[in-house]
């Protein structure tokens, strides 16, 4: 076990955890932002995805060690905005996008990121950008849909 | 429309129709409640107090409305739309309604139970009663209050009006003096064309929590003095569990405790939820989730084989002997089909199989329980949880009363939460360790230790006479504890000499209820049949299907044909000319139709093939018939939901067996759809009928996978008879 500092929405907190404990797993046990969820916990579902610094990654692939250098600002579906009014989040209530909602704060996530880095996506962008993110109930016409109006929001 | 209603009979109509709603409709004299802290529109002022009016209702002083969601929701997004129901008689503004979610009651509610599409089929009527009788004694108390007829009374969003004198009265100015009224005796109910919530795209209530990331699911659940749970089973079916050494376990940080649990102990009668439940586990609890996953796999277990290890070859094999030599159940018969198989002119014989699918919810299998001696508090995604509550009953010798249930939002049910062993576990661990415990699947559990949709193989065989008229059916089919024959389905009633013929196979597999059993393999292959048929009968496919439609209509065969032949074809007509059937689009295209859990829809799906010859769906057209569309943007999403589910699970999904023990165990050697491969488009289209609405969960998913092998076959010239489809295909 270790101390560590680590900056989630924009506080600085301190965990003890062994290192190699993902970073998934301290911000839902530790710091309860239980918006962030565990799908697999192999990299391969999306469901974890927060930002590092503004892009997406699989928090459930992040060790705490490695996260807690160089302030790296780490930001999870709660401060992704205030209130919920980030373009992605406004587009995803205006799609109605959620059934069981339980993958969708990974794809908010990375649809997030995807728009930081290209705020005018293509068809083709948006399946490559959003293909690591994995709803079992099926929403992936009105994510795609979604994130067309939160590029428009943006621009 | 009127409706008779007392307490008695209330009591008999939801008993009989189930659906979540009210048993005892008990109005309860004016009973304050402290407003509870629940989130609500920002716009929407609390009430100072609360009127119950009955087990569904709260009225504010202010004319804020709490409406109980009875039903558990896993994703069909009944929270919205069973409110919605009671909304629209109670005569309400929508913006002005909070809803909760309820728990477990069965003194005021029946059939809390999230399965077969059957929430709002079931809950239409009494829902609907339950609002338009709140509306009547709000009206009455109106009535004394404004010293007029009760008659002369209309109301409007929450208000009452007296036109003649022009007074007027809010629901929450009236409602503490309507909760001491009499129940009245009969109540009217809205005429279906002045609903102004019932057909209106509603957004899911929850939407804003989950754009937010507040917790919601049952894996979210975060106590005072919560540990965390986790479980080790047998890898392999067939095995049972012999010993364990959790010495090193015991030795890693944050592991509190490892011990044995019995989820079946000798003499204790279990629910058929509890399902095909592993008895004996090793359970593990510690402070963090992350610590119990990785204690778990320092626990040295010894297994013991106590039953013949299963492959999927093996299943394949034994299956195939079912359908040649096996001795089948004659489940329906009409005609002599062996002697019009004779006369036939041609015959056209295909056989389909499918594999084990998991359920794969997104959320994993986890539930809060917290057990002491005399309570026993649950907590935690469930689509039964009444049954979970007797289990515990049994389990601990426990009353129900001593006993509570909550449920949360589910990540996902699909048919895997009726089997409530993850609860049962929870609970056990609960007691063990003596302290509130949250028990959490990883994915490899979850996905290794499933209630899977059975493997099936069938055989189906048709005959024409020499101008292309089905003149005998047979079908012939077998899966894992049960066939998937519906024999009383279309193509039954269309076919003067038809055979349906059923063997069920024995395994040590656990399988149970997957998003539209059995339908979900049938509807495919018959639809891919029936294809088959009528290219050897020379006919357009819809054109062919019309005509069967159009016999069962004018002169049905037998009695017993389980389906409207004229929604049916409606379905189909409808999405002929939404699709452009008879134009050409250019793109390989496939049809289907098909009916379950009391819903019409039919599919054209279009496909090209990219140029490793990999297949993408362009769109799918999809025309359903549910009667009336209760929330219409609530339902197309289920609908879509249900097409990309299906073609993903028939183009991906398959779990297969060595030894007893999955090949697949997480979704890097699993595969599900994903976000590029879905349709680009779909587009949806109602019949409108007026007709008392049916569910949607489940309809849009079985037709689409004959409609994809259908168009499979136009894009490839090869026709597809065994998922996952992508096995036989490049890419
Ligand atoms: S939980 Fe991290 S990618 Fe699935
Ligand atoms: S909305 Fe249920 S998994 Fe995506």
């Amino acid at each position: 076990m270790a101390n560590y500092t680590i900056n989630v929405n924009g506080k600085a907190h301190q965990v003890e955890a062994a290192p190699e404990t993902p970073l998934l797993w301290v911000i839902r046990d530790e710091l309860g932002y239980v918006g962030t969820k565990f799908g697999c916990g192999i990299g391969q579902c999306g469901a974890c995805t927060v930002h590092i610094d503004g892009v997406a990654m699989r928090s459930c692939q992040q060790p705490i060690s490695s996260v807690s250098e160089n302030n790296y600002q780490i930001t999870t579906i709660e401060g992704l905005s205030e209130n919920g009014e980030h373009p992605v989040q406004q587009a995803w209530l205006e799609h109605d996008v959620p059934q069981c909602g339980y993958c969708q704060s990974g794809q908010m996530m990375s649809a997030a990121s995807l728009l930081n880095q290209i705020p005018n996506p293509t068809d083709e962008d948006i399946n490559t950008g959003m293909a690591g993110n994995i709803c079992r109930c099926g929403t992936y016409t009105r994510i795609h849909a979604a994130v067309k109006t939160a590029a428009g929001k943006l621009s | 429309m009127s409706t008779h209603q007392t307490r008695r009979n209330f009591l008999k109509v939801s008993t009989a129709a189930g659906g979540g709603f009210l048993l005892g409709f008990s109005f309860l004299t004016s009973c304050e409640q402290k407003p509870a802290a629940v989130a609500m529109a920002p716009e929407l002022k609390m009430p100072e107090q609360w009127t119950q009016l009955n087990g569904y209702l709260k009225i504010g002083e202010n004319g804020v409305v709490t409406i109980i969601n009875p039903n558990p929701e896993i994703g069909q997004n009944v929270k919205t739309s069973m409110p919605m129901i009671i909304a629209e008689e109670l005569g309400v503004d929508w913006d002005n309604v909070i809803v909760e979610q309820g728990k477990l009651d069965t003194e005021n509610f029946s059939r809390q139970i999230a399965g077969g599409s059957q929430s709002i089929r079931q809950g239409w009527e009494p829902l609907r009663k339950t609002g338009a009788t709140a509306r009547a004694m709000l009206i009455a108390a109106a009535a004394q209050q404004l010293e007029v007829p009760a008659t002369e009374l209309r109301t409007e969003k929450g208000m009452i009006y007296h036109d003649a004198s022009g007074k007027s009265v809010g629901y929450g100015e009236v409602a503490s003096l309507a909760a001491t009224l009499d129940v009245p005796e009969e109540v009217e109910l809205k005429d279906p064309k002045d609903f102004t919530i019932i057909g209106q795209s509603t957004k899911n209530v929850d939407a804003r929590k989950i754009v937010t990331g507040q917790p919601l699911f049952g894996i979210d659940t975060k106590r005072e003095g919560m540990l965390y749970a986790g479980i080790v089973h047998p890898p392999a079916f067939g095995l049972e569990l012999k010993s364990f050494n959790a010495d090193a376990a015991l030795a890693m940080p944050g592991i509190v405790d490892v011990f044995a649990i019995d989820c079946a102990p000798e003499g204790k009668q279990l629910q058929w939820s509890d399902g095909p439940t592993v008895r004996k586990q090793v359970a593990i609890v510690g402070k963090s989730t992350w610590q119990v996953l990785q204690a778990k796999q320092a626990i040295e277990v010894e297994w013991e084989q106590t039953s013949a290890p299963e492959t999927s070859a093996g299943h394949k094999e034994k299956m195939a002997d079912l359908i040649a030599n096996g001795k089948a159940e004659e489940a329906r018969r009409d005609g002599d089909p062996e002697a019009a198989f004779a006369r036939a002119a041609k015959i056209v014989e295909a056989t389909y199989s499918a594999p084990f699918l998991p359920h794969n919810t997104m959320e994993p299998m986890n539930f809060f329980a917290h057990v002491t001696e005399d309570k026993a508090e649950l907590y935690g995604p469930i689509q039964t949880p009444e049954f979970l509550e007797k289990t515990i009953a049994t389990l601990f010798d426990m009353d129900p009363a001593q006993i509570e249930v909550g449920m949360s939002r589910m990540g996902g049910g699909f048919g895997r939460r009726l089997y409530g062993s993850f609860g049962v576990e929870a609970a056990l661990i609960s007691k063990a360790a003596g302290a509130p415990v949250q028990l959490t699947y990883s994915r490899e559990d979850d996905m290794t230790q499933g209630t899977y949709r059975p493997d099936y193989l069938v055989k189906y065989r048709a005959g024409l006479d020499a101008d292309g008229n089905m003149i005998a059916f047979h079908v012939r089919g077998t899966g894992t504890h049960g066939s998937p024959i519906f024999e009383n389905r279309f193509p039954a009633g269309t076919t003067d000499n038809y055979l349906a013929e059923k063997i069920s196979m024995d395994s040590n597999i656990s399988t149970g209820a997957w998003r539209a059993p059995a339908s979900n393999f049938i509807a495919g292959a018959e639809q891919a049949f029936l294809d088959e048929v009528a290219e050897a009968a020379g006919k357009d496919p819809i054109d062919f299907r019309l005509e069967l439609f159009d016999r069962a209509i004018k002169n049905p065969v037998g009695e017993r044909n389980d389906y409207d032949a004229e929604r049916y074809a409606g379905v189909l007509k409808l999405v002929r000319e939404k699709s452009g059937w008879d134009a050409d689009s250019g793109d390989a295209r496939g049809v289907a139709a098909y009916y379950c859990h009391n819903s019409y829809v039919a599919q054209v799906l279009d496909l090209t093939l990219d140029t490793s010859g990999k297949p993408q769906v362009e769109k799918v057209y999809c025309a359903v018939d549910c009667g009336i569309v209760v929330n219409p943007e609530g339902a197309l999403n289920q609908i879509e939901g249900g097409i990309i589910d299906g073609i993903g699970h028939a183009l991906f999904g398959q779990l297969t067996f060595t030894d007893g023990k999955p090949d697949q165990s997480n979704f890097n050697t699993y595969r599900l759809i994903r976000h590029p491969e879905a349709p680009r488009q779909i587009e949806t289209s109602f019949v409108e009928n007026g007709i008392a609405p049916t569910g949607l969960g489940e309809p849009s998913l079985p037709p689409v996978i004959g409609a994809l092998a259908n168009a499979l076959y136009q894009a490839t010239g090869e026709r597809v008879y065994d998922q996952p489809f992508m096995g036989s295909l490049p890419g």
